[in-house]
């Protein structure tokens, strides 16, 4: 990751030039007058049922907690959240008026099926997903592509295909980790030559059915009933995978042996599963068979897991932490009263359905409530006020989202595929250095955090914040500063830009003085000043 | 769930208390960084070899063995003890520490071995155990210190964390050593900074009308006054090599690692508390040999000049240095002429804070037959050890978020390492 690093590096200044180009172009468009509505999108999903239960049983829970429920936000308020989760940004300044100039009462609705049709959702949720299939570690190049993974997984999302046959072929698909992108689920887990078995068994509980078994790899779970030789078996489903010249293949002869730790002998395992068995079929290569039985039909398992990963990306708080350590599902068949249940049961019954299940849960009361509630005024005890899930949550956003919409507010057109590649490539290599000193999360992002002196320091005084503050002909702040017909229009745009929305009649009058009469340089660096201080606000790098 | 049961928020509120961010005014024994000896506050250095070095090529050598490789031993300053020939070096300053080759865990993944050994704890699903590092900046907070109290030097894959004790115990880290410290100078003029900042606070009220709590409990404005209070502090320069002299930077070695130790050194003069310096590359899966040699090379003179020059300035007296990584490797080798993860059975040196050195723990099989060393020593146990020198009560139980108390460490100081309380 390194040297592709400094090649992105060493890149730049040379990008910036190619940039231009473009930047020229784009400005002879102006966004900062009102457009047009977008085209109406005929075919809304229709979901009201599933919605109203989820609404009920969250209205059950805040009946219990002895809560009213948060107000409804803002449509400003919803429309920056869902640029957030959906794209890992903020909306730039053309959708913001685009959607400004939509005057219907579903356009929230509309603007989230126009979000789940860009391709930079797609993008955004492969990344996202791609941190826990296939890890964070460099991994081996010559026979790990992340870069084709992600792709991949985007297409896959793009065009909505079921998320069981998704998980399928990552399981079990052979072949090489370029053609076939992927198999570098099972490629990511290569280490000097050699797989790492327990890894890839581990990796596939917890990915796909929500469970933490990897500690059964070397004795029994201390709460849950894994068995060392449950994990084992598992592994063994992974026994006959050979990495060859020509990708990722299956050895159909040998067996899968293991060392015994106490007898210092090679132990012959057989592939096997920890529950279920009947959902294992008896024929077929085992990593087809292992795929079979994790999305089997019945597997609630897999369907929970799913779901409680969305709503985690959703909310930046998964329904059950960590994240990927559910209790076992209750019961026969899904629990109505449950909400991974009947979320998970609703994905099941309509093919595995992603973007459904996305639409579905932004439908709901809660994801559309604020983040203010007179709870957080008047109680100490945030926790229970938190578990009953009356507002929505104010969480960290992830190095990606801040960068993401740092990149975004520091320009007035919309960054994405149609942008030119210089644009693209610079948001690239710049997310993959600004992550790193951020603190990049590695694969464990849904764990709640608290802000940290580096990232101030970072967000303060980095190259980025130099960068994306900086008021030239071409940056946001600069055309802001330069084309804003007037004062107030001038600190509108600047907040519109890098918060989504208006400023506050107290905020006007203390800024207004500020710009007061200035022109050129001086006016110039006002702007600046106040990019910097929207960047570093709470506001911009909390999700709310 | 079980966070039903507990306040996040008092949690919080207890860990900012303690912590050694707050803007209380200095206390007024501005001499603490001047003292020397057992006056001196102790810190913890750790020297951390990511990968997973091998016992065999480093402390612990079995030349001639089946299980041996290449390497010869070489006699060192401790009498009748042999380390690798790859450490000529280390071989003169080995009086300064204790030599434990029998240290055993149950991980063998780098990742859980990492964190068995930050913080002598198993990895557990609920749960982040803090390491010892950021368990000795939450005791012990120096109010003199306007820099991060907890640094971590080079690269780390798994760095040390303040899990449950929250984000700001994590270790400061600084990527490339040598080159000051990051992001740490202002991007604009004093006049302009005060009135960002002014309008920041005027954002800020707008944002935590109706999650008052919410938004404090982010730390965010706090994280922002502690890192202006850094970007002010004289100790930065710290940080920084520039004003050491050539012949010294060239004795530690110009490379990120020995300039991490020269960082490390200069952090310790400044009294931070908590420093671990990284040298990855130990994973050694193929040609071993090789590339524990060519780790060597690097390590062996700056550990040395670090060690000498600790001494030099009398800090190894309240200096504890640990010198380990997550795992050994295996007695075996495999048909690569590399050798695996080995947990049953690694080496670490252990030495200064007025720690006992000399002494020599545990025997590994030289046949490499014998699952386990005699004289076992756990991990739990060397964290007891480190924490109790440092003078901190290790047994001591904290609230965790989960509502469950937990122990700092569930271990025992090693006895041997013990010393008469100091006056």
């Amino acid at each position: 990751m390194n040297t592709r690093h400094r090649s992105g590096i060493t890149l730049f200044p040379l990008l910036v030039v190619l940039g231009v180009g473009l930047l020229v172009a784009s400005a002879a468009l102006s966004p900062f007058s009102r457009q047009k509505p977008p085209p109406p999108i005929s075919n809304l999903p229709e979901h009201p049922q599933i919605v109203s239960r989820v609404d009920e049983l969250l209205a059950n829970r805040w009946h219990a907690a002895g809560l009213p429920p948060a107000l409804r936000a803002e449509d400003f308020t919803l429309l920056r959240r869902l640029s957030l989760v959906l794209h890992g940004t903020a909306p730039s300044l053309a959708e913001i008026r685009e959607f400004e100039a939509d005057h219907r009462t579903d356009r929230v609705d509309r603007w989230t099926e126009r979000l789940l049709a860009d391709r930079r959702f797609a993008d955004y949720f492969a990344r996202r997903f791609a941190r826990f299939l296939i890890g964070t570690d460099e991994g081996q190049f010559v026979v790990f592509r992340r870069d084709r993974f992600w792709d991949w997984l985007g297409n896959q999302f793009h065009q909505n295909r079921p998320y069981d046959q998704v998980v399928r072929d990552m399981i079990s698909q052979r072949g090489l980790w370029t053609d076939n992108p992927e198999v570098n689920f099972v490629a990511a887990v290569v280490a000097d030559g050699v797989i790492d078995h327990n890894k890839l068994a581990g990796r596939t509980t917890r990915a796909f059915l929500g469970q933490r078994i990897d500690c059964a790899q070397c004795h029994h779970h201390p709460f849950a009933d894994w068995k060392q030789e449950q994990f084992e078996g598992l592994a063994a489903c992974y026994g006959q995978l050979k990495i060859t010249g020509v990708g990722v293949e299956d050895n159909k002869t040998d067996p899968y042996t293991l060392l015994d730790r106490l007898t210092l002998q090679d132990r012959t395992i057989e592939p096997s599963v920890p529950f279920h068995p009947e959902w294992f079929p008896s024929a077929g290569k085992n990593r087809e068979r292992l795929a079979a039985w994790v999305t089997h039909p019945d597997n609630r398992r897999f369907d929970r897991a799913l779901v409680n990963r969305v709503w985690g990306l959703l909310f930046g708080r998964p329904w059950i932490q960590p994240v990927d350590d559910l209790p076992n599902p209750h019961g026969t068949g899904p629990d109505a009263e449950d909400l991974l249940d009947l979320l998970g049961a609703d994905f099941r019954a309509h093919g595995c359905d992603l973007k459904r299940l996305i639409s579905t849960i932004i439908a709901t009361r809660l994801f559309r409530s604020t983040s203010q509630h007179p709870g957080l005024e008047a109680t100490d005890d945030l926790d229970s006020f938190e578990q009953a899930w009356v507002a929505f949550p104010l969480t960290r956003l992830r190095p990606e989202q801040v960068i993401g919409a740092m990149v975004q507010a520091s320009s007035i057109k919309t960054v994405d595929r149609h942008s030119h590649w210089t644009t693209r490539a610079i948001r690239f290599f710049r997310e993959l250095d600004f992550v790193k000193e951020y603190g990049d999360l590695g694969d464990d992002e849904l764990t709640e955090r608290t802000g940290t002196i580096p990232q101030a320091l970072l967000r303060m005084n980095s190259s980025f914040a130099a960068e994306w503050t900086k008021s030239t002909i071409f940056s946001a702040a600069g055309r802001i500063a330069g084309m804003a017909p007037d004062d107030e229009a001038c600190l509108d745009l600047c907040f519109l830009v890098c918060l989504t929305r208006h400023p506050t009649a107290e905020e006007r009058s203390v800024l207004l003085r500020q710009l007061e009469r200035t022109h050129g340089d001086e006016r110039s660096q006002v702007v600046e000043d106040l990019f910097w201080t929207l960047f570093n606000s709470p506001e911009f790098c909390w999700g709310h | 769930m079980l966070l039903n049961r507990f306040s996040r928020r008092q949690f919080l509120r207890l860990g900012v208390s303690s912590c050694g961010l707050s803007f209380a005014l200095p206390s007024l024994d501005l001499r603490a960084a001047e003292q020397r000896g057992t006056e001196r506050a102790k810190t913890l250095l750790t020297i951390w070899l990511g990968g997973g070095p091998s016992q065999l090529e480093t402390w612990d050598p079995h030349p001639g063995t089946r299980i041996g490789g290449e390497v010869s031993a070489i006699k060192t300053t401790l009498v009748g003890v042999e380390i690798a020939d790859l450490y000529p070096q280390m071989a003169e300053q080995l009086h300064h520490f204790s030599l434990i080759r029998s240290l055993v865990s149950k991980e063998g993944d780098h990742e859980r071995a990492s964190y068995m050994l930050h913080t002598g704890y198993r990895p557990e699903p609920t749960l982040v155990h803090p390491s010892i590092g950021s368990i000795a900046i939450h005791e012990r907070p120096n109010e003199l210190v306007e820099i991060p109290q907890f640094v971590s030097l080079g690269d780390a894959n798994f760095p040390p964390r303040g899990g449950f004790l929250g984000e700001r115990f994590d270790a400061y880290r600084i990527f490339n050593p040598g080159n000051n410290g990051q992001n740490i100078q202002a991007l604009v003029g004093s006049e302009r900074q005060t009135r960002r900042l002014e309008n920041l606070s005027l954002v800020s009220q707008t944002f935590a009308r109706g999650r008052t709590h919410k938004v404090d409990q982010t730390l965010h404005q706090h994280t922002i006054d502690a890192a202006l209070r850094m970007m002010t502090s004289t100790q930065l320069k710290a940080f920084s090599v520039e004003d050491e002299p050539e012949s010294l930077r060239a004795a530690y070695g110009e490379n990120s690692f020995g300039k991490g130790c020269l960082v490390a050194r200069r952090l310790i003069e400044v009294g931070i508390c908590s420093i671990e310096v990284v040298l990855p590359g130990f994973d050694t899966h193929a040609k071993n040999h090789e590339g524990q040699s060519a780790r060597a090379k690097t390590l062996d003179p700056a550990l040395a000049a670090l060690t000498k020059d600790l001494a030099d300035r009398d800090l190894l007296q309240s200096t504890i240095v640990l010198v380990t990584g997550e795992f050994g490797r295996t007695p075996q080798i495999n048909p690569l002429g590399g050798r695996d993860h080995w947990p049953s059975g690694f080496s670490c040196l252990l030495g200064g804070g007025g720690l006992p050195s000399g002494m020599v723990i545990g025997e590994t099989d030289p046949e490499g037959n014998a699952k386990l060393p005699t004289d076992p020593i756990e991990i739990a146990d060397l964290s007891a050890t480190i924490l109790d020198r440092m003078g901190i009560d290790y047994a001591k139980e904290v609230m965790t978020p989960i509502g469950r108390p937990m122990k700092f460490c569930a271990g025992k100081p090693i006895e041997r390492f013990r010393v008469p309380k100091e006056s």
